[in-house]
């Protein structure tokens, strides 16, 4: 006799977790499935553990500059194992956050290895569970790497960001592969703890889906505080040692050896498709491995759904959270509003901080958008001036002829923070005349949004 | 880029669509503006137009089927774009919700207006209330000339969003005028007093219209009825109209009783304005243009197109258009716009031998007139017997704003318009 809920998730990462709170809010009887801890990649391994190493990297910097603002500290001395202890207790209290909430939700957990059965049921283990209404899959990604450069991951020498969060000690040389979001921040972070590090990029530049005034900006930055950037590059091959790897990398038409200890490989992600039961339930995949939805993000099989990393790219926790919302209502039988794929903020926490909305300046020039660029740097800034944090700009595209906003990229301090008011205002189709009647308060960072906008309208005032 | 076809709401109350016939076929070359369907509304057959240029792929929908408004019934592919197999079928029902990867530019079918127009008023447009739109949105109206209160809104809570504005092909045939758009032929207008402000005024109930309204309405039903009936001599109205249609010759367009009735109802009614009035719940809405509803017999039914400021329109022209409107009420081919919006109804059985009779007040008008059949009868005239041409008129007043003097009063004056048309011309 199998245990029956109105709605069963596989996964309690971002997009399962929060599917699951919806569907109880709206009075469906809801079951989460999870094999290792709440929270998934995000809570464990991912978004927030980085983001604890990061703030500890941001203080050791600090620190190196406080003479300047009048503050001795002495030797900075940093240690990565401490820092990862902290990050570990981070995870481990948001992780217990979200176990707290399934069950202040009256969100059934359980524990153990799901495999998806036809009638919209899942076993896990002997046990059987039904779905009434609905099966949700919410099973995630993990880190692939790249075989076909001929290294392995053997984590110890060949890591990815799985170990990395787990390492002891920041290693002395460091050659990261991928100049994405997580190869940018491990960069930012492990410089900040001492390693010697190498960003080794394959399209022509770092950030290579951010607006190329950000990726620039970016290796000028990292470039200067003395991180080798290595972009265009092509990994030719790659033999690890016992306790050092080698890399032959050709870029520019040169090809030079590389020799670091540790190789971190930041790119290529996997969905977890595998032995889960897709196929015997009728779950088609497309030919790029993600699980086959329609609009409404239902799967091939009625009744069962995909949301987050396996519905496919962007493969972000909080576009996760928002398929898993709208799941949850669909299922519940509301008309939970569109999600607005091009309208979801995309943000690296390296410092200075990435982070932008809708299309890059590239992109509205190959889509001949008659557009606008305006332009604010945080060096005319008087808030940024005062914190040291000069580095970076804000740069609105709009429509030439309405005002749209079609794009927004901000590279500086807060840069994450500051990016939800243009969220906001795409979202409710604000122009930038609206962006820029909105008061500011001063002297913030954010006043350089309004600047921006009214750069991009001929009528900047602090520049 | 493939673009979506959507079954569109082509009118306010459209939930589906039933596919009556497809104009293109699957891998027929369409251009923007084409119609590539038929699609029978609850009220109407309309045409589905292409918004894109293209070949038409994936037809999902067979003809008599019937589909949700939403639903993606084909799509237009780029000539030479491989599309694929996408779904075979419509699903019977869609969520409106969650439209995955949805951009702002995939809506781009729609019906011959090309906004969604929610039908309205003529006067509509001076409505004080508040139109929910984006900035965006109304800056694009605004550039294109369009009213926002007169687009369906996609947004939340009904909000206008540069969605509902992109279906418009172009600047100039973006603009939907109600009043306008319903008329085909340019209208002679007769010049008429020029009024300021609203075409209408809102006038609070008193306390005893209130106390009327209330009681009467529990009285006698959702709307109290009653009726006068009056008996019209249709002498002098005959040697007019055989005098007209002589004059008019051989030009087509004939003077019937019926245009008479309503140029001489809509004369009567800018004397008597008091009759010419919506009921609101809370107030009542007395309208400064008069707009006719004509009902009109269709197949399964009775739909009441409106012939818009009838007090301005010359016969020949109320004529022509009560003939077009009539015509294409009965091939179900009637705008939204075209039979919304009345301010007083005419009814007539005439035709059908139908002596006299009452009609139903159409909400939230608040009289109509039911005319009978013109018959020859003994009457004393001057004190003396004489055969003449008789016609019974029988108005049903909205007791929550006509009392029975002031529609005793209206009748009075449609009478002697009839019986002395050259009254007409005064």
């Amino acid at each position: 006799m199998a245990s029956q809920f109105d709605v069963i998730i596989l996964g309690g990462g971002p997009a399962g977790y929060v599917a699951a709170i919806r569907a109880a809010q709206l009075g469906l009887s809801t079951a989460v499935i999870e094999k290792e801890k709440l929270g998934g990649v995000c809570v464990n391994i991912g978004c927030i553990p980085t983001k604890a190493l990061l703030h500890s990297a941001y203080i050791a910097s600090l620190l190196r500059e406080a003479k300047e603002f009048g503050v001795e500290a002495g030797a900075v001395k940093t240690d990565y194992g401490v820092a990862m202890q902290r990050s570990r207790k981070v995870s481990d209290q948001n992780s217990k956050g979200v176990e707290f909430l399934m069950k202040k939700n009256k969100v059934t957990v359980v524990k153990g290895a799901g495999v998806l059965q036809a009638g919209r049921k899942v076993k896990v283990g002997n046990d059987m569970y039904e779905a009434k209404k609905a099966v949700l899959i919410a099973t995630g990604s993990r880190v692939k790497g790249l075989p076909q450069i001929g290294l392995e991951i053997n984590k110890t020498t060949v890591i990815s960001s799985d170990e990395a969060l787990f390492l002891e000690k920041a290693p002395a040389s460091m050659a990261i592969i991928g100049a994405g979001a997580v190869g940018m921040e491990f960069a930012n972070i492990f410089h900040a703890f001492g390693t010697k590090v190498t960003l080794i990029e394959a399209l022509p530049r770092i950030l290579p889906l951010e607006d190329a005034e950000a990726s620039d900006t970016l290796a000028k930055s990292y470039k200067k505080r003395g991180i080798e950037v290595i972009a265009g590059a092509k990994v030719k091959k790659g033999t690890a040692a016992k306790d050092k790897v080698t890399l032959e990398v050709e870029a520019s038409g040169a090809t030079q050896k590389i020799e670091v200890a540790t190789v971190l490989m930041a790119a290529g992600r996997a969905v977890n498709t595998e032995n889960i039961g897709l196929a015997e339930c009728g779950v088609q995949v497309t030919d790029r491995g993600f699980i086959k939805v329609d609009q409404n993000l239902q799967t091939t099989a009625p009744g069962y759904y995909a949301i987050g990393d396996v519905a496919g790219p962007p493969m972000l926790a909080h576009k996760g959270m928002r398929e898993g919302v709208t799941v949850a209502e669909l299922v519940a039988g509301k008309k939970p509003h569109p999600i607005k794929y091009d309208n979801v903020p995309s943000v690296t926490y390296c410092h200075p901080e990435v982070a932008s909305i809708g299309l890059t300046e590239d992109q509205c020039k190959e889509r001949k958008l008659d557009y606008v660029a305006g332009r604010f740097p945080f060096s005319a800034n008087g808030r940024a001036r005062g914190t040291g944090e000069t580095e970076g700009f804000v740069k609105i595209l709009r429509d030439k002829k309405y005002g749209e906003i079609v794009g927004a990229h901000i590279v500086g301090g807060h840069a994450s923070e500051i990016i939800h008011e243009l969220a906001v205002a795409r979202e409710n189709e604000y122009t930038v005349e609206e962006v820029e009647l909105a008061i500011h308060a001063h002297p913030t960072m954010s006043e350089a949004v309004a600047q921006a906008a009214l750069d991009s309208l001929g009528r900047v005032v602090d520049m | 880029m493939a673009t979506n076809v959507y079954m569109e709401a082509l009118s306010p109350t459209m939930e589906e669509g039933r596919v009556v016939k497809w104009h293109k076929r699957d891998g027929d070359p369409v251009k923007t503006g084409e119609t590539l369907a038929e699609v029978e509304t609850d009220k109407a057959v309309m045409d589905l137009v292409a918004r894109a240029d293209g070949v038409l792929r994936q037809v999902a929908a067979a003809e008599g089927q019937t589909v949700a408004v939403g639903s993606v019934v084909a799509v237009i592919a780029a000539p030479g774009e491989a599309v694929g197999a996408g779904p075979a079928t419509v699903p019977p029902t869609t969520t409106s919700g969650s439209g995955k990867r949805e951009t702002g530019n995939v809506a781009t079918v729609t019906a011959p207006a090309p906004v969604a127009v929610v039908p309205a008023p003529a006067a509509a447009a001076a409505d004080a209330t508040r139109v929910k739109a984006s900035p965006l949105a109304r800056r694009m109206a605004k550039e294109a000339g369009v009213d926002l209160k007169l687009v369906a809104g996609s947004g939340p809570g009904g909000r206008v969003i540069k969605k509902d504005l992109e279906r418009a092909p172009s600047q100039g045939t973006l603009v939907a005028s109600p009043a306008g758009a319903a008329v085909p032929s340019p209208v002679s207008r007769v010049p008429f007093p020029e009024r300021s402000g609203a075409p209408y005024e809102d006038v609070p109930l008193t306390q005893i219209r209130k106390t009327i309204a209330k009681r009467l309405a529990a009285s006698l039903g959702p709307i109290p009825h009653f009726f006068l009936t009056t008996e019209v001599d249709m002498e002098r109205a005959s040697e007019a109209r055989d005098a007209l249609n002589k004059q008019l010759g051989d030009q087509g367009a004939k003077v019937s009783f019926n245009d008479i009735i309503i140029k001489a109802t809509a004369h009567a009614l800018t004397k008597h304005p008091a009759c010419n009035a919506w009921f609101q719940d809370d107030h009542i809405r007395y309208w400064h243009e008069v707009h006719i509803g004509v009902a009109v017999a269709v197949e399964d039914g009775l739909i009441t197109p409106v012939i818009r400021n009838a007090e301005l329109k010359s016969l020949a022209d109320i004529g022509r258009e009560a003939k077009e409107l009539a015509e294409r009420a009965r091939n179900r081919r009637l705008q939204p716009n075209e039979y919304t919006g009345a301010t007083f109804s005419v009814s007539n059985l005439g035709m059908f031998d139908i002596d006299q009779f009452t009609a139903v007040i159409n909400p939230p008008e608040a009289g109509i007139i039911a005319v009978g059949s013109i018959v020859q009868k003994a009457v004393v005239v001057d004190g003396q017997p004489a055969v003449r041409r008789r016609m019974r008129i029988t108005m049903s007043c909205d007791h929550r704003v006509i009392d029975g003097a002031t529609g005793a009063a209206f009748l009075r004056t449609l009478k002697q318009m009839l019986e002395n048309p050259l009254a007409m011309l005064l």
